[in-house]
């Protein structure tokens, strides 16, 4: 499960941007923000025979196929 | 009143969610592809096992179900077992 | 009609006792793009919906209860036993003295669920359109509540849900393709 974890990655599914910093910010910039693009939007038709979870991975994972598995994990904002 | 459930029932539960899992997921997914046979396999065969281990959790804890479609022992047992957001 | 099943479809676990985030939880209990919102509007959507996709809105809208059955227990958790002084202090003070310790169809903000926050058209594309739209909006905020705790019980189950929604979405998705393919009469030139 772990190396789908890692593989199917965060990273894939990750799309990364820059906000305008202006010198009048009152907080300090927060330079990259970050957003997710969920394998539904760049596989929307799911085709047959993908690879499947065995049943307890896809109950931990929420879904049955590594295909479509969309990890997300807290990152400080 | 601490009632402790057994570590089995807790193991059996979980065996049961997930076979209940898969077939969520393939039911959904069989409502947009219809014609897949190995998916329609599997789902059947989910299906029947499902059947099996549901009849296994009701014979030692109770019925999942209600109206009628379990079984019940003497007192009715409906209210006999904790509920799922107690548990 | 519907049969209950007396098991979560998911096992939930609360490991911090931490009645503040039951109140950030509400958003999914009786927020706008919560639970109850998803449910209600599938299973009223599907009657006037194409029959090709009437079974795809009954097997999600019926699966969200089961979600509102999740984000039920673990609001219940987190507030079972918290003193009045405790929910005072995690913002729940309004809450107490209307409900007590009762789950109500609320938002984060204490705001009532009313039914214009789910929309029926009746026009199969608008109504799909809606759901997928839905869909990403649950997605986006399980993320927003997974961030905002740092229990990761609780974080396992609310990532779970999330990851429901990504299904949802995809299936909605698959439905619009199943309409744009239905030519019922084809034109001949
Ligand atoms: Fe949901
Ligand atoms: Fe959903």
């Amino acid at each position: 499960m772990n190396e789908y974890i890692a593989h199917a990655g965060a990273a894939d599914q990750l799309r990364v941007w820059h906000p305008f910093v202006s010198p009048l910010d009152p907080c300090p910039p927060i330079a990259e923000k970050t957003f997710i693009i969920p394998p539904n939007v760049t596989m929307p038709w799911q085709p047959p025979g993908l690879p499947q979870f065995s049943p307890y991975e896809a109950l931990k994972l929420g879904t049955l196929w590594p295909a479509y598995y969309s990890p997300y994990e807290t990152t400080p904002k | 009143m601490t009632r402790k459930m057994p570590d089995h029932y807790y193991k059996l539960l979980r065996d049961l969610q997930a076979m209940d899992f898969v077939l969520v997921e393939l039911t959904l997914y069989l409502d947009t592809h219809p014609h897949d046979m190995a998916a329609l396999q599997q789902y059947n065969q989910f299906a029947s096992a499902r059947q099996h281990l549901s009849a296994q959790f009701e014979q030692e804890f109770g019925p999942l179900k209600h109206f009628g479609q379990g079984y019940t022992r003497a007192p009715w047992q409906w209210n006999e077992t904790p509920w799922p957001w107690q548990v | 009609m519907w049969i209950y099943e007396k098991k979560l479809q998911y096992p939930v676990k609360v490991s911090k006792c931490d009645p503040y985030m039951a109140k950030l939880l509400l958003e999914q209990y009786g927020g706008a793009d919560g639970e109850l919102a998803a449910a209600l509007r599938y299973l009223n959507q599907r009657y006037t919906i194409p029959d090709k996709v009437i079974g795809l809105l009954t097997d999600i809208g019926t699966e969200e209860f089961a979600h509102l059955e999740m984000i039920a227990t673990m609001v219940y958790k987190l507030t079972k036993d918290a003193t009045p002084e405790q929910l005072r202090a995690a913002g729940l003070g309004d809450h107490y003295a209307n409900h007590d310790k009762a789950l109500f169809y609320q938002n984060a903000s204490g705001v009532p669920w009313t039914a214009t926050y789910i929309q029926a058209k009746g026009d199969p594309i608008a109504d799909l359109y809606e759901d997928i739209a839905a869909e990403e909006k649950a997605r986006a905020t399980y993320q927003w509540l997974i961030d905002m705790t740092d229990d990761v019980d609780l974080q396992d189950g609310l990532k779970f849900l999330r990851e429901r929604e990504v299904i949802h979405s995809l299936r909605f998705r698959e439905a619009v393709e199943i309409l744009k393919e239905s030519h019922g009469v084809k034109k001949v030139f």
